[in-house]
């Protein structure tokens, strides 16, 4: 499957369901993490419910902490 | 061009000719005091970038000293300083007087705490130059409290992130983050490129440009991100994830972590397989008289005006600081710290 991921195309495995499977699969803490599909920013407890879809643009940021 | 009483206007020429900014935005930055947290990679850059912009007063303050792996990326370093190990606050300080004596400059030798941030309640701005969530959430719940923006910036590796963070107008970092990360990932471990520090602070400084000059239609909504390598870049709008039940910036605030009794007093320091130990009561430390003492004992000492360093038994070492702080170098537990610092001052 395609996806735009921070403005760039990527495949991802096709079994992949849920934001949750994504993050999992790109080693990404959801503690950490604001995800913004299609456009529209993410409440946390929907990342085991939102699917992922062939074409889905989105946008994730990773909190990090040096400086 | 206009003489005033801080001197000609002119060497900030091609800054008042950025139409935004102008005669009026730079009278406005001369009236205005920012506290910067943090004289690393971040907060060398943002200091260096307003006081030249001309920024009345700049306030500096960091609990560390400089040392050779900082100079890759930390631009108001010297080897000398290096070599003095020069609190990164006095070195700043130094540097940044001689880059423009018409700003107010002093650099804080100090783990700033709920305290030490009392002292500051009427800066105009704090920008975060820190390396960990525990400092950031207590800087945000002291903005709210005192209602002075602020602005996140972090990085690692080649990848970096700022958001402004407005009282009463954005979300709050706890209304985006509902727990204080403890990713195990810092400078130390992956490392960092120069080029991706320039990132945010240029980020973090045009947007303090906007702020202390009242800008205010110009200033960003949205969190931005950037991996250099990785040719990835993203930007957020978060309005949507203010929350009214936040307990730094809702209705029912309560900023719990403006508590003394939560800040840690054992903190890893980032990148730097060191542990720093605060200890609970408010002490000074005689330098001179610890440094003899150590030296009784039979260990290699070095004193500078600011601070003490003691080559203990390998592989530690321990740097004390006058306001009573100790750095155990060569463990990044904090168990074994706490046993080497009990084994010399004491429970």
């Amino acid at each position: 499957m395609k996806l735009m991921i921070n403005g760039q195309e990527k495949s991802v495995p096709h079994h992949l369901q849920t934001i949750l499977d994504l993050l999992q699969e790109l080693n990404l803490d959801p503690g950490f993490i604001i995800v913004e599909k299609n456009g529209e920013i993410l409440d946390k407890n929907t990342f085991t419910s939102t699917p992922v879809q062939n074409g889905d643009r989105l946008e994730l940021v990773k909190f990090v902490g040096g400086g | 061009m206009e003489q005033t009483n801080w001197g000609s206007l002119k060497r900030f020429s091609r800054q008042i000719l950025f139409s935004p900014i102008g005669v009026k935005g730079q009278k406005r930055l001369r009236n205005k005091h920012v506290l910067i947290i943090g004289a690393g990679a971040l907060g060398s850059g943002n200091a260096e970038m307003l006081v030249r912009s001309g920024a009345g007063k700049v306030t500096i303050a960091d609990r560390d000293y400089v040392e050779e792996s900082n100079l890759q990326r930390q631009q108001l370093y010297t080897e000398s300083d290096a070599a003095q190990s020069l609190p990164k606050a006095v070195a700043a300080e130094k540097r940044l007087k001689q880059i423009n004596s018409s700003t107010e400059i002093s650099g804080v030798v100090a783990d700033v705490t709920p305290e030490v941030l009392e002292r500051f309640s009427d800066v105009d701005l704090i920008i975060d130059a820190t390396d960990n969530f525990d400092i950031r959430f207590l800087i945000n719940d002291f903005c709210q409290k005192q209602n002075i923006p602020w602005i996140y910036g972090a990085c690692l590796g080649a990848y970096g992130i700022s958001c402004n963070i407005i009282p009463g107008k954005t979300p709050c970092l706890a209304c985006l983050l509902d727990q204080i990360p403890l990713t195990g990932a810092t400078c130390d471990s992956e490392g960092i490129i120069a080029p991706v520090v320039q990132m945010v602070t240029a980020v973090q400084t045009a947007e303090a440009l906007k702020i202390l000059t009242e800008n205010r239609a110009a200033i960003r909504n949205t969190l931005i991100c950037f991996d250099l390598w990785n040719n990835e870049h993203s930007e957020i709008a978060i309005e949507p994830l203010k929350q009214d039940s936040c307990l730094s910036c809702g209705r029912k605030r309560a900023y719990p972590h403006l508590d003394f009794q939560l800040q840690t007093k054992a903190a890893v320091l980032c990148g730097r397989d060191t542990v720093q130990i605060r200890s609970g009561v408010h002490q000074t430390m005689n330098l001179e008289q610890w440094e003899s003492h150590f030296q009784g004992l039979g260990f290699t000492t070095k004193r500078n005006p600011y601070l003490l360093s003691v080559q203990l038994e390998e592989p530690y070492r321990i740097v004390c600081f006058q306001d009573g702080r100790v750095l155990v170098h060569g463990t990044n537990r904090i168990e074994t710290a706490k046993n080497v610092y009990y084994r010399y001052f004491g429970a």
